[in-house]
């Protein structure tokens, strides 16, 4: 184990235990608005500061994590869960019409950067957390097709791949039993890099107003909330920001020793 | 005083020992090849001599070049030596030049870097020294890139890059190792040649015994890091002193003795057997090309029959191997078993399938290293109906294992934990375990050292007495072919050009290429010695 | 040569039908009535069915689906539903601001990652290789939209060197137009030269594995001499690839970026249009974005030929 690993498993692993336990306890409730403390900077009782509804920040932040971490979360599901069938159905029909049809409609998929696939959603279904897990689910698709295809491609060529197919098993069966075993530790260090991407994409959506709807708090929505309070109140910005720049930099960190662990060759895609 | 001088050259890389105490001369205008098995160290010489050594390796010892000594010598003098003092060509002619450069461009700067010279001098000796390796302008301009070459042409550009400064000293790393038989010759006469009118001292790194008894003036045995012998390639043969050198030449020149068979009704009927492959377009809305890989094969193998199958890379035989397994279907002609089609309509035939398995060439891919060898070498039973289970299967597995020479225990091992040569062997023991009346061997022993090859050769003797197998053997290596065959086809551009009893073949071929590749395959000088004893425990 | 550009350019155009038919497929499936919506729920259903037909509405799908990309090849992108301005004027004005904001941090990405990337891989493992890592680690962390308001707040705030947000228009001068972009542009570029530096160093060390690296050391080449000559053109294929995913990220991070910046870009626009309700405006301004995108990757597909002769050779 690389201390790479260790180091970003104890990040991420910080913020999911805060969203664990905010199921049961927070330090403050963070529904509860204390207008007299508001805006108050970092101090031995609120550790993080307050906003401007005297609300405690760290509360938030730790409520927050649930929000993040879910719509992450559930975006990969989606996108791995649809993915990765599509990439080894298209490896198994290599160069015949559906591996083109599959491979094509990735690229379209890639046309619409994933903020338009949810400006679209939202203009059609409305904003919320649900769509938000949509949209980044839907531009994770191509991501886990592409790199699963590509994987199984090259093991298709092996000749262990031929000697299965001369004792006559079929294209799903070794796909399930030779290829997927094989590409399974590609997956597993692209699937945190993809959660570490969909934490960002959770809070740029929430951001810009198109993810989780008050009342339900999310760090992209405290940063929303922030960027007028930037002046007077710059803690209200940098602790969410962090909270986000942590997680992320864990996930990474642990994708990245993940890696180093299990195969150093791995090509995964970072975009 | 001799060009070359290495003395007591050690190697270690991350303190792994890689050479010990290596010593040798190559004088100028002298061919010394040096020779060995994989692990002998043989290529970490060749990149001790340019001093490109990887990271993490340490060297001790004299490499002494015309009087300066190469290990001592600070990098930047090291790069106006490496390319005009010292030229080097590699085993990979598809790999071996930039895929984005022309080959003018690649030669030219050779010459580029280790003179003054004006760009369009540059490319004027470019041309001169592609012409001289037998590329001449007319045919291959300049401006070519090495994917419009072959694999044969491209080695020429790589030579063309080595000797464009005149070096004294070329090293060559397995220069033919990728190629055909027909275009190894070319270049090893081409190499001769060069080293020969420049009076350049040339080292040949090569696994190859027979190529070096063709051509070097003296012979350097390498094994595990380690020279056992070295000397005058004629006396060396005459004389071979150390035990591994006599091994490593009984080993190349293995022959072994198959059990007398009557063939019996025909098993395997492939009747005028055409396969396309659709090339590109030419226009845009044009019809597309086509390759016609396979062209109207027609053979028989009768049951109990070994039937080998040669020719060159390209000729068609993967495809035709491809088909007879049913994993491809062909345009036309038919394949049957016993009287069967390998494919029924647009499917693969199971119960023909069952009835057939494969040994394929590259030991290390033909196992999902995800699995325990118990699992690999039953997969076959996935094409029975009633597979064996408990002790039926476990008994199976057993039998097939003892019959390759491996124990039963090795069936709960994972394959990393095994070599080459037993890979190859559990790939054998997987293709019978259904006991099929047939097996293709595709390249089974090409990947192989020698030693190991002479060792798989008996097993298949064995089994051939054992079980009277019928089996296909694919192979570019003719002495191969020659030993464990009853019969062979002779492939070329997709066509069989001429089949007959090996033996007949081998002595009085009659088609014209049939007559090349035999003459272009390099054969060991007939010594008379006598098969040395535990050659094959 | 001819005959690669022709078969992308034929991919591209199929691209841009399919993409056409699926935003209009979308936006074409949102609930809800534009003309009622823009009437309020009191309207009379005489006046409804006017300004349905008005606005185009009550013609077959199929037809209106035809005017809508016809009407957008000759540059006819429709009359906003709310501002009643053709949509073209609207998306045009923008245009200068969200496009030129793209451009810019590509340029300033590229100017970033390329001697990062290159720095790196030449020292690789050793600590200079290892800062800059550890760099684009934390840069490919940042959210770009923290780092720009972190920007605002120490540059325009506290410093004073630069404005809080605002655009200053062309009509003030390039020099005041780029000015108001400079912020925006590093928001945007920096995360993305940690990804692009890190694409550029992996690509130049597996190309330093590459058998023709060994041959170019044989020549007598240094090993800076190799890099340079040999390892570089032949590392730009996968960076050209990422270059071209970029833009697509920079044009969307663009539409964030705007937000933070409050610049007068497509993303406001398109903001201010789903607020209203103005899906013609949201369906154009979509359809441009894909646009953008597709085209850019024909670009790339060009420049691949560009870099590599077996390309050019094949199809």
């Amino acid at each position: 184990m690389s201390r790479t690993l260790i180091f970003g498993a104890l990040l991420a692993g910080i913020f999911i235990t805060a969203a664990l336990v905010s199921f049961v306890w927070t330090p403050f409730d963070p529904a509860v608005l204390d207008i007299p403390a508001r805006l108050q900077p970092p101090n031995g009782t609120h550790l993080l500061g307050t906003d401007h509804f005297g609300r405690d920040i760290a509360s938030l932040i730790m409520v927050g994590a649930r929000t993040s971490i879910a719509v992450a979360l559930l975006a990969v599901g989606i996108g791995m869960s649809l993915g990765i069938p599509l990439g080894l159905w298209a490896a198994a029909r290599r160069g015949s019409l559906v591996d083109e049809v599959i491979m094509r409609g990735n690229d379209l998929v890639f046309a619409f950067p994933s903020l338009v696939i949810a400006i679209l959603i939202t203009a059609v279904f409305g904003a919320g957390a649900v769509n938000a897990i949509i949209a980044i689910g839907i531009f994770n698709i191509p991501v886990f097709a592409r790199i699963t295809r590509g994987a199984a491609l090259s093991l298709w060529e092996r000749d262990f791949i031929l000697a299965a197919r001369v004792s006559g098993k079929s294209g799903l069966r070794i796909s399930v039993e030779h290829i997927l075993p094989n590409i399974t530790n590609l997956l597993i260090v692209q699937t945190t890099i993809q959660f570490s991407l969909g934490i960002l994409a959770e809070a740029a959506l929430s951001y810009v107003g198109l993810g989780a709807q008050p009342p339900t708090p999310s760090w992209g929505r405290m940063l929303a909330d922030a960027q007028t309070m930037v002046s007077i109140a710059p803690h209200m910005a940098l602790m969410p920001g962090f909270a986000i720049i942590l997680t992320v930099l864990g996930l990474n960190l642990m994708g990245d020793g993940l890696r180093d662990l299990l195969d150093p060759r791995l090509r995964v895609t970072r975009t | 005083m001799s060009l070359l001088s290495v003395q007591n050259l050690d190697l270690s890389i991350h303190s792994y020992g890689i050479l010990k105490s290596v010593s040798f001369d190559v004088a100028a205008g002298e061919i010394v090849a040096i020779t060995g098995e994989s692990g002998s160290g043989k290529s970490m010489t060749a990149l001790a001599v340019m001093q490109l050594l990887p990271a993490g390796a340490q060297c001790s010892g004299r490499i002494m070049l015309d009087g300066s000594n190469l290990t001592a010598l600070p990098e930047p003098q090291l790069c106006a030596l490496r390319g005009n003092d010292i030229g080097m060509v590699f085993q990979e002619p598809m790999t071996a030049l930039n895929p984005v450069k022309t080959i003018g461009a690649q030669v030219a700067e050779t010459i580029r870097i280790h003179t003054r010279t004006s760009k369009a001098e540059a490319r004027d000796r470019a041309a001169e020294t592609l012409a001289r390796v037998g590329l001449p302008q007319d045919r291959f301009p300049l401006s070519r890139y090495p994917h419009e070459l072959s694999g044969g042409q491209r080695q020429r550009v790589v030579i063309a890059m080595a000797i464009a400064r005149h070096p004294r000293l070329l090293i060559a790393d397995e220069p033919t190792t990728a190629l055909d038989v027909t275009t190894q010759a070319q270049i090893l006469a081409l190499l001769t040649r060069l080293a020969r009118e420049d009076g350049m001292g040339l080292m040949m790194i090569t696994h190859d015994l027979a190529v070096v008894a063709d051509m070097a003036d003296r012979i350097i045995v390498m094994r595990q890091g380690e020279i056992v012998e070295q000397g005058e390639t004629k006396a060396l043969l005459h004389n071979m002193k150390h035990p591994y050198t006599r091994m490593l030449f009984a080993a190349s020149s293995h022959r072994v003795t198959l059990p007398q068979t009557d063939p019996g009704p025909p098993l395997l009927e492939v009747n005028g057997v055409s396969r396309d492959y659709r090339t590109p377009r030419k226009t845009l809305l044009g019809k597309p090309g086509v390759f016609r890989a396979v062209d109207d094969v027609s053979f028989t193998l009768a049951r109990g029959e070994r039937l080998g199958l040669v020719g060159e890379s390209g000729c068609g035989k993967s495809t035709l191997t491809r088909a007879l397994l049913g994993l491809e279907q062909v345009q036309s002609g038919s394949i049957t078993l016993d009287g069967e089609p390998v494919f029924t309509g647009n499917r693969p035939n199971l119960a023909v399938r069952r009835r057939m398995q494969v040994v394929f060439q590259d030991p290390f891919g033909s196992f999902n290293p995800r699995h325990r060898v118990a699992r690999q070498i039953c997969e076959p039973f996935h094409l029975l109906e009633h597979p064996p289970t408990g002790t039926a299967r476990q008994k199976a597995i057993d039998e097939a294992l003892t019959a390759v020479g491996l124990s039963p225990t090795d069936a709960q091992k994972y394959i990393h934990e095994f070599s080459g040569g037993q890979r190859q062997r559990i790939a054998i023991a997987r293709a019978l375990i259904i006991r099929p009346e047939l097996i293709v061997f595709d390249e089974a022993v090409s990947a192989l050292d020698v030693s190991v090859r002479a060792q798989i050769l008996d097993l298949l003797a064995e089994l051939c007495a054992a079980y009277s197998l019928s089996y296909l053997f694919i192979s570019h290596d003719l002495s191969v072919v020659r030993t464990v065959t009853d019969r062979v086809l002779v492939m070329q551009a997709g066509r069989i050009v001429e089949q007959g009893e090996t033996e007949a073949i081998f002595t009085a071929p009659e088609h014209p290429y049939t007559k090349s590749l035999i003459a272009a395959a390099p054969v060991l000088p007939d010594l008379d010695l006598p098969d040395p004893k535990g050659l094959t425990a | 040569m001819w005959r690669y550009t022709l078969k992308r350019l034929l991919s591209l155009i199929i691209s841009l039908a399919v993409a056409s038919l699926v935003i209009f497929a979308v936006i074409e499936v949102a609930p809800g009535d534009p003309a009622s919506f823009m009437l309020g729920i009191s309207a009379q259903p005489e006046t409804l069915a006017a300004l349905r037909t008005e606005l185009g509405l009550d013609v077959p799908k199929v037809q209106r689906y035809l005017t809508w990309v016809t009407g957008m090849l000759t540059g006819d992108f429709g009359t906003s539903y709310t501002y009643r301005i053709p949509v073209a004027d609207m998306v045009a004005q923008r245009l200068w601001v969200s496009l030129p904001l793209a451009l810019y941090a590509l340029t300033l990405s590229t100017l970033i990652a390329f001697p990062a990337g290159i720095y790196a891989a030449a020292r690789r493992g050793r600590p200079g290789d290892m800062g800059v890592m550890g760099a684009t680690q934390l840069g490919v962390a940042i959210p770009n939209f923290w780092f720009a308001m972190m920007l605002v707040l120490l540059f325009a705030i506290k410093l004073r060197w630069f404005s809080a947000g605002g655009f200053a228009g062309w009509d003030e001068g390039p020099f005041a137009a780029m000015r108001s972009l400079t912020l925006p542009a590093i928001a945007l570029a920096l995360p993305q030269a940690a990804i692009l530096a890190r694409v550029m160093r992996s690509a130049l060390l597996d190309v330093l594995g590459e058998d023709f690296m060994r041959t170019a050391r044989a020549k007598g080449l240094t090993a800076r001499q190799a890099l340079w000559r040999h390892g570089l053109r032949n590392a730009m294929i996968p960076v050209l690839t990422i270059i071209g995913l970029q833009f697509s990220f920079l044009l969307a991070g663009g539409i964030i970026i705007e937000q933070v910046f409050y610049l007068p870009g497509l993303g406001r626009l398109i903001f201010q249009s789903i607020s209203a309700r103005d899906l013609i405006v949201v369906e154009s301004v979509t359809m441009l974005l894909v646009f953008a995108v597709i085209f850019v990757n024909f670009c790339v597909d060009l420049a691949y030929a560009a870099v590599d002769p077996r390309l050019r050779a094949r199809t």
